[in-house]
Order: C-alpha cells, then sequence, then structure tokens
C-alpha cells in the first residue's frame, strides 16, 4: 500500500482516486480504439470472405475508416420521433453503454492488471450483461415504432433465455478453479496441466459459445435487428449520436464476451506449462500480447460465424436454447463435480 | 462485526459507472453542439418504410414472452446458487455433492414438467 504520509500534499484518498481513474482512463481509451477497429476488421474480414475488398478509401488500405465513422456521427442530426417517450428514449442509450462498460471493470488484461479486483468478478459480469436488457427494452418500447417493439420483444427474450445457459457453461470453470475471481482462475490454469481449461471443459466451452454470440445478438441470431425483417430492431428509431453510443454498446458486448472465454477457457494472458518447458523464450512476450492474440482470434471467429451461417428463425432459436444448451451445460457440471468428486475425494482444499 | 464492512472493493466500479455515464453524457453533448437541427413534421414520424404510420405501434403480443420470462427467473437462480456450491466444493466434499445432485433432479423434474406442456413450443 501506499504509505499514510501525504505525497506532494496530496492527502492519500485523494491519491488513490487519482490511481484509479488513470486506470479507468487506459482501459477506457484502449477499449474505445479496439471497438472501432472492430468494425474495420470486421468489414475487411466478411469483404474478403465475400470476395470483396472491404474499406479501401479512407487512408491505406481504409485504415482511417474507423475514425472518419466516428467523427461523422457527431455530426449527423438527431433526429427524435414526434410520439417517442422522450426521457426514456435520451436514458436508454447510455444506460445500455454504462451496462457494458462497467463490465470492463473486473476484466484483468495482464496479470495484475485489473480496475477492480474483486472476489466475485464473474458474478459481476453477469448481474452487468443482464442490466444490458434494461437499454434494449426501454429503447425499444420508448421509440413507439412497430419495428423497434418487436424487436425489443424478441431481443429481452432472446438475452434472458441465453443468460441462463451461459452462466451454467461456467460453473464448471468454477469448480476446477475454486474462485470466482478472474485473476484467481487464469492463474489456476497456469497450474492445470492440460494448460487451458478447454481441455477439460470443451463441453462447456461449446455451450458457452453459441450462448455468448445469442446473448450479444450477433449472427446467426441476431434476431432481434433482423434487418430483412425489422429494418433495425430495437434502434430502428434512432440516429446520430445515440444510435453510435447503442452500437459502441454492441461491440463493447461482445469484445467482453470474447474477453470471458479468453480468461475462463483459454488461459488468459498465460501460456500452458507444456509450450513454456518446450519453447522458454516465449515466456518472455508480455502476458497482453497473448491476451490480446486469443481475443482477436475469439473476434475473428464471431465475423467467421456471421460470414458463413444464415440467421435461425424464431423458434429454432429459443428450443436451441432451452432444450440443447441448458441439458448440456447441467450434464456437464454433473460431469465435471464427479470427476473432482473422484479425483479430491476427502474433500482436499 | 455487522454493519462495520465497507465495500472498498466496490469504489472503482462506483467511479467507472460515473465515468461511463460521462463519457455517455459528454459525447451526446459533444454532437448536440455540431450537429444541424432541421426538423420537420415528415422526418420526425415514426418509420414505417416509407408508409403512413398506421395503427398502435404497441400491440398485444404473445404469452410466451411472459412464459420465458418466468422460467428464466427459475434458472437463473438456480445458477446463481450454483455459483457459491461450485467455488466451496473442495472444502465441502461427497455432502456437497450429493446434496446439489438432489437439487439439480429436482429442478430437472420441473423442467422435464415445462417441457411436456409445451413451455418451449412457439409457433
Amino acid at each position: 500500500m501506499i504509505p499514510e504520509t501525504a505525497m506532494f500534499g496530496i492527502p492519500q484518498w485523494l491519491w488513490t482516486i487519482a490511481v484509479i481513474i488513470v486506470k479507468i482512463a487506459i482501459v477506457l481509451g484502449g477499449v474505445m480504439l479496439h471497438v472501432a477497429y472492430a468494425t474495420y476488421f470486421e468489414r475487411k474480414v466478411i469483404g474478403r470472405m465475400q470476395n470483396r475488398l472491404g474499406p479501401m478509401v479512407v487512408g491505406p488500405y481504409g485504415i482511417l475508416q474507423p475514425i472518419a465513422d466516428g467523427i461523422k456521427s457527431f455530426f449527423k442530426e438527431d433526429i427524435i420521433p414526434t410520439n417517442a417517450d422522450k426521457p426514456i428514449f435520451f436514458m436508454a442509450p447510455i444506460l445500455g453503454l454504462m451496462a457494458a462498460l462497467s463490465s470492463l471493470a473486473v476484466v484483468p488484461f495482464f496479470n495484475g492488471f485489473v480496475v477492480a479486483n474483486i472476489n466475485i468478478g464473474l458474478l459481476f459480469l453477469f448481474a452487468m450483461s443482464s442490466l444490458a436488457v434494461y437499454g434494449v427494452i426501454l429503447g425499444g418500447w420508448s421509440s413507439n415504432s412497430k419495428y423497434s417493439f418487436l424487436g425489443a420483444l424478441r431481443a429481452s427474450a432472446q438475452v434472458i433465455s441465453y443468460e441462463v445457459p451461459l452462466g451454467l457453461s461456467l460453473v464448471g470453470v468454477m469448480l476446477m478453479a475454486g474462485s470466482l475471481n478472474i485473476t484467481d482462475i487464469v492463474n489456476a490454469q497456469s497450474r492445470y496441466p492440460g494448460g487451458m481449461y478447454i481441455t477439460a471443459q470443451w463441453l462447456g466451452f461449446f455451450v458457452f459459445v453459441v450462448s455468448a454470440i445469442a446473448e450479444t445478438n450477433r449472427s446467426p441470431f441476431d434476431l432481434p435487428e433482423a434487418e430483412t425483417e425489422l429494418i433495425a430492431g430495437f434502434f430502428t428509431e434512432y440516429s446520430g449520436m445515440r444510435f453510435a453510443l447503442f452500437f459502441m454498446a454492441e461491440y463493447t458486448g461482445m469484445i467482453i464476451m470474447c474477453s470471458i472465454a479468453v480468461l475462463c477457457f483459454l488461459g488468459g494472458w498465460t501460456l500452458p506449462p507444456f509450450v513454456l518447458k518446450l519453447m522458454p523464450f516465449l515466456g518472455a512476450v508480455p502476458g497482453v500480447v497473448w491476451f490480446a492474440m486469443k481475443l482477436y482470434v475469439c473476434i475473428f471467429f464471431y465475423y467467421w460465424i456471421r460470414a458463413t451461417l444464415p440467421r435461425y428463425r424464431y423458434d429454432q432459436l429459443m428450443s436451441i436454447g432451452w432444450k440443447v444448451l441448458i441439458p448440456l451445460a447441467l450434464v456437464n457440471i454433473v460431469i465435471t463435480s464427479l470427476i473432482k468428486m473422484l479425483v479430491h475425494p476427502t474433500g482436499t482444499p | 462485526m455487522p454493519g462495520t464492512y465497507t465495500p472498498v472493493g466496490y469504489l472503482p466500479v462506483l467511479i467507472f459507472l460515473i465515468i461511463a455515464l460521462g463519457f455517455g453524457l459528454g459525447s451526446l453533448l459533444f454532437g448536440y453542439i455540431l450537429r444541424p437541427r432541421r426538423p420537420y413534421d415528415e422526418k420526425l414520424s415514426t418509420y414505417e418504410s416509407g408508409m403512413v404510420p398506421e395503427g398502435e405501434p404497441r400491440q398485444k403480443f404473445s404469452v410466451q414472452y411472459y412464459i420465458i420470462a418466468i422460467l428464466f427467473v427459475v434458472f437463473d437462480v438456480e445458477a446463481v446458487f450454483l455459483y457459491p456450491w461450485a467455488v466451496s466444493f473442495d472444502k465441502i466434499g461427497l455432502y456437497a455433492f450429493i446434496e446439489m445432485i438432489l437439487f439439480i433432479v429436482v429442478l430437472v423434474i420441473g423442467y422435464i414438467y415445462a417441457w411436456r406442456k409445451d413451455a418451449f413450443l412457439w409457433d
């Protein structure tokens, strides 16, 4: 801890808060940059998969496209429909973005770098991803449009349905790590002989991936914003900067889901022990590099699925969630606890 | 001692929430200064693919959405009950395992009942 004596005449509590704010600024700035370039990456990847070039005009290879898009959204007129419920209409995108951004507080990007190292990290992430549904419902309801209303209904039912398998799929990881703190989970993985929990929790990982795609309303489960039937779903009536806020919330949510996948199943910033034994020089690479590489592999996987699979029907979506994923997640929990029971029968800590 | 615990570890979360709120409001305010405002009736009317909006936008909707919401409460609480069990599994051992299998069996009976009653069926 920082000593009790004031540094440079600044009281100690102010110093603590200043450190927190600097950390938040680094996290927020970094993630916002990655959100901007995730859109560029998406357009490039999908363009290539569809035999196109993707953005090419703004800057070399279109590299400045996300910055141009960001500046453009500031200059766009803000249209508020006459029949909209104004206070709720104003509030919804900010609420959605707040819920998405504050999840970042518990995500560790490399060893020791986390804004809030709380012991219920994973539970906090679920609480925040549940809160994100409020932005969707309130935005869709207050727009007073048929498309928005239908989109909000679909989105809320979808998000709460997939919340359950998402929560259950990580119980196996908690059983293996014995903690809800994300830093502890990553450190437990680096001690585990397999190196990554995906080697033992592949069933949990499968359930997690499918529910994470549905939870963030991404293709092939993008029913709430299915553009061929609902224009843009719950944010049909939003324009300009408010639209950009919803957009940022969606991409931040995607980055958070990929971070959970990397931290809980793919070993976070660590490398498996056998890889380090084989190539010890890889240990010199900073952990944040491995984290970013694994994160971008997951994000690429999102885009790959989007470019490959057609959209599901709503009844198919609901029956996958309730009739397939929940039983699979429960089976995974029972098998994991049974194996753990047989390996450590006496309950050694 | 009860009542003396101050959740200091959550202070960064609170500050993060305030900064996120400020980020949202700030970017909206910045846009408010820069953007044009030229509203007219047609522009402000509800978008319905170029048609004149017809009928009430907030219509009746399927009861299925309510059933899903109720089922969600049951299963999400179940998931939250599993978390402390999973974390303290090492310390409680066999007893915890049997207890939780019983808990899951009770839930699975309810789950099968909901399935047989077509609670997951959409048409």
